[in-house]
């Protein structure tokens, strides 16, 4: 681990959010010339003890030092001022203004009247931009480039905005394996000139490759510190997520066995599906009464599959068949008629907060009750009839969708497919943020649907929510299936492995 | 979480009536306005309250009531159409254009019987309707653009009809409805009456209505519900452009001439008559209701500033005001009720 003084030192950080304590005495330091890799499981801190650092949150108690001298940042600002750059997790960019104007956000060159210099901007932007190996119009729209672009474009800003410190913060997701090489030789270039760098990601391959330190955080603790040349990956994974530590309900440290794959009528066939940055030659079959979970990181394409076999996106190339039909769906409206169903992830996304319950879960199926009039007395039943059997609390239809808790308002989202059952029900992220009884209550409901005959596949990026529910699961790393568990002992490690 | 959730519902029951009423403001507001609006005029003139002066204001509502129809159904959809005024002159000017005028109109127009004539200006606005939903749902162009577009074109095939003349005659079945009338009622009041009462059944008790709602309160919610929402907001662009064309061709009959720009003022009259009402401007909320209360506000302001001893000049200042503070309650009702379904 690199000696002398550290950049930066924080000592005993505690931080909470309401009663939820996201940091619990945290320490750390960095060195200038340091790459400092930071791992642990989603929600385990990491993010929370960044934006300390770079100002966000300026609420906490403990020790900030920065070269020996104790500071209180109250903004973004005064991080800024002093040295200290981040690319957030959330994408932060502004998607109307130009490229130039992004890489130079905050600081534009101006002439003696304080006018923009765009030519000179757009120069310089261009310049910098090429140097990281990025051909792109910097008069372009910013928001008009993929998702991916945009992060490299965000990514580069900070790199090359001089700061002493510079904090990634899961910044590889969207990437491509070539990009992710330029942003490595970047990082190791800024090293040399005596950059202080902090490299977040769940790809650990990458942080023992690139970074000198690596910090394990766990549930708010800082859980282990070494060197990287002296750990390895199943090591840093075991300190992740921890050996019967912390006593997690399930905590699916330990194999698990898959049952042998189903033969059973194939409902979904999907060949060679490529989309832009996000997909590359997925292919993939779905059976009846089987669930096939499909695991990966924030960013590996999951959600952009997801709305490909729901009509929401259109593919660039590959087909989907449909109990043998091949299929383009032109809208969800025709997705939905072969027999599809999705629930997204976010709730926001499917259910309407303003209205009642049984409006929520009738929309999708009025065209089965009625042709031309509504027929509201039906709807109810239909609705309370759902509500009964998940278990849906308060059990009164009329209510609004906005007076329910989270965990209800996901069941809604289910209820809505569940009268008249889809041949295939795709479940992106179904129980996050969800508590323990509220996730059983879903595993039983898809496990219901499953033994009714259902084709279901479950997208997730938590492994614990593939393991509870899938027969087989497939492995999406950067827009490919790189692993397909089926008869075969699974667990946590052999997924993060895999990923 | 299951069992052990207290039910929202207690605490909605014991927040009570301040919650209900504040849910409910965007209903209220405009209510409590056309009745102050009505008691302050009844007092400030004698001539204001009277059953005749109340079949003025049915009468002068009644044109702007038949184009509300439709664009009800556009602003629940959280879209706008700015081109109604325009196509409601077009389809009036060509109703009189495919009916045969007096000699001294000097308008090289086509002569036809009356019902043919009346189709093929039917058929001109809904294809216009179909213009606008073609270019917001298959194009893409936001329909506040597409409209301003359409405005202009409608305009401009108006100009070509009629090239700066005027011409009178309608089919005998337009004249009637536009300016005759039964038992003393006025037939386009009971036309716009039956307009309104179609335009409120459809939206409560049909589906179509529901899907309106529907994608109006989270149009990204009805994506993923598999509904085909391109279809309704095509299908509300077409409804607002025909519902336009109905009141052009009875507007045109009812003021006795047909020519350019003879329905600027509609525009905003229609859009404020529907705003005003309460209907919100982000979709999902109000409805023909809410429409019918809002041309009375319009209608009783209108025919009231008459009554009383008013600056005309003022009457158009106050006009304005009055719909800004209809948007600013129709704005902070929507904030209201978002916090209320937290
Ligand atoms: N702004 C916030 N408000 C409330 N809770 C938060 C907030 N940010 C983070 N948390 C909580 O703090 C914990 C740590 O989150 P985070 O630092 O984002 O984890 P990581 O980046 O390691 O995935 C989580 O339990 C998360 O829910
Ligand atoms: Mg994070």
């Amino acid at each position: 681990m690199p000696e002398g003084r550290p950049i930066l030192e924080l000592q005993g950080i505690t931080k909470s959010f309401g009663g939820v304590e996201a940091l619990r005495g945290v320490d750390f330091a960095l060195h200038p010339g340091e790459i400092h890799g930071l791992v642990g499981e989603n929600g385990a801190g990491k993010s929370t003890l960044m934006k300390i650092i770079a100002g966000v949150h300026t609420e906490f108690s403990g020790r900030f030092l920065i070269d020996g001298q104790e500071r209180h940042f109250r903004s973004a600002r005064d991080a800024h001022a002093a040295g200290i750059a981040m690319v957030h997790q959330e994408l932060s960019v502004a998607p109307d203004l130009t490229v130039a104007e992004n890489v130079f956000l905050g600081n534009q060159p101006t002439n003696a009247l304080g006018l923009v210099q765009w030519r000179r901007m757009a120069r310089e932007a261009g310049e910098q931009l090429a140097r990281f190996g990025i051909d792109v119009d910097p008069m372009s729209r910013l928001g008009d480039l993929p998702i991916g672009l945009q992060q490299l474009i965000e990514i580069a800003r900070v790199l090359f905005s001089g700061a002493r410190i510079v904090i990634l913060d899961e910044p590889t997701s969207a990437l491509s394996p070539p990009e992710v090489e330029r942003l490595f030789a970047t990082l190791r270039r800024l090293r040399e000139e005596g950059t202080a760098i902090v490299f977040i990601s769940h790809f650990i391959e990458d942080i023992l490759r690139v970074s000198d330190t690596v910090t394990v955080f766990r549930n708010g603790r800082k859980v282990a510190e070494t060197a990287s040349a002296a750990t390895t990956k199943g090591a840093l994974i075991e300190a992740m997520i921890g050996r019967g530590g912390e006593a997690l309900e399930h905590s699916y440290t330990d194999d698990l066995m898959l049952p042998r794959p189903s033969d059973s009528q194939v409902v979904l066939k999907v060949d060679q599906l490529s989309l832009a940055r996000s997909l590359k030659d997925v292919s993939f079959e779905a059976r009846a009464g089987e669930v096939l979970g499909i695991y990966g990181f924030m960013g590996c394409g999951q959600q952009e599959l997801s709305r490909i076999l729901f009509g929401k996106l259109k593919p660039d190339a590959g087909t989907l068949v449909v109990e043998g039909a091949p299929k383009t769906f032109a809208s969800t409206a025709a997705a939905r008629r072969a027999g599809v169903a999705l629930v997204p992830e976010s709730r926001r996304a499917m259910l309407f907060h303003q209205e009642p319950v049984y409006k929520n879960i009738s929309i999708s199926i009025l065209d089965r009750i009625s042709s031309l009039l509504l027929k509201p007395a039906q709807e109810r039943d239909i609705a309370q009839r759902q509500v009964e059997q998940l278990q849906i609390r308060p059990p009164v239809v009329g209510l609004d969708l906005g007076m329910l808790s989270g965990g209800n308002q996901q069941k809604v989202a289910l209820a809505k497919w569940l009268t008249y059952p889809p041949k295939l029900l795709v479940l992106c992220e179904p129980t996050r943020g969800m508590d323990v009884g509220a996730k059983n209550d879903v595993i039983n409901i898809v496990r219901d649907l499953r033994a009714r005959g259902l084709a279901i596949i479950v997208l997730s990026t938590e492994p614990e929510t593939v393991l509870s529910l899938a027969d087989r699961i497939l492995v999406l790393k950067r827009g490919t299936l790189v692993r397909e568990f089926k008869n075969e002992p699974v667990s946590k490690d052999r997924l993060l492995e895999a990923a | 979480m299951a069992s052990s959730e207290t039910a929202p519902a207690a605490g909605q029951r014991t927040r009570g009536l301040a919650s209900f009423l504040r849910s409910q403001m965007r209903n209220i507001a405009p209510f409590l306005t056309l009745i102050f609006l009505s008691a302050f005029f009844a007092v400030a003139s004698p001539s204001f309250a009277t059953i005749d002066n109340l079949g003025n204001i049915l009468t002068q509502v009644s044109v702007t009531g038949v184009i509300a129809v439709g664009l009800t159904f556009v602003i629940l959809c959280a879209e706008i159409d700015l081109s109604i005024a325009s196509i409601a002159n077009v389809t009036g000017i060509a109703v009189a254009y495919f009916t045969l005028q007096e000699s001294y109109v000097n308008i090289p127009n086509i002569p036809l019987p009356g019902v043919a004539a009346i189709l093929l200006a039917l058929l001109l606005c809904a294809a216009l309707g179909l213009v606008n939903a073609l270019g917001l749902t298959v194009i893409g162009i936001p329909s506040f653009i597409m409209t301003l577009a359409m405005m202009q074109i409608a305009a401009g095939i108006s100009a070509l009809l009629v090239r700066g003349q005027i011409a009178y005659k309608v089919p005998s079945l337009i004249t009637t409805l536009g300016s005759g009338s039964i038992g003393g009622i006025p037939w386009i009041v009971i036309v716009a009456a039956i307009m309104l009462l179609a335009g409120h059944l459809v939206l409560t008790y049909t589906r179509f209505g529901r899907y309106v709602y529907m994608v109006g309160g989270n149009r990204e919610a009805a994506e993923y519900s598999g509904l085909n929402v391109k279809l309704i907001l095509g299908a509300v662009m077409i409804i607002s452009a025909v519902c336009s064309g109905i009141g052009g061709m009875l507007g045109v009959a009812h003021f006795g001439s047909a020519q350019q720009n003879e329905f600027d003022t509609y525009l905003l009259d229609s859009i404020a008559a529907v705003v005003v009402g309460g209907t919100s401007l982000f979709g999902g909320r109000g409805g023909i209701g809410n429409t019918i209360v809002g041309l009375f506000v319009l209608g009783v302001l209108n025919n009231g500033l008459d009554h009383v001893n008013i600056d005309s000049f003022l009457k158009i200042l106050i006009r304005g005001l009055i719909l800004l503070a209809a948007l600013i309650i129709n704005v902070y009702a929507q904030r209201l009720r978002e916090k209320a379904a937290e």
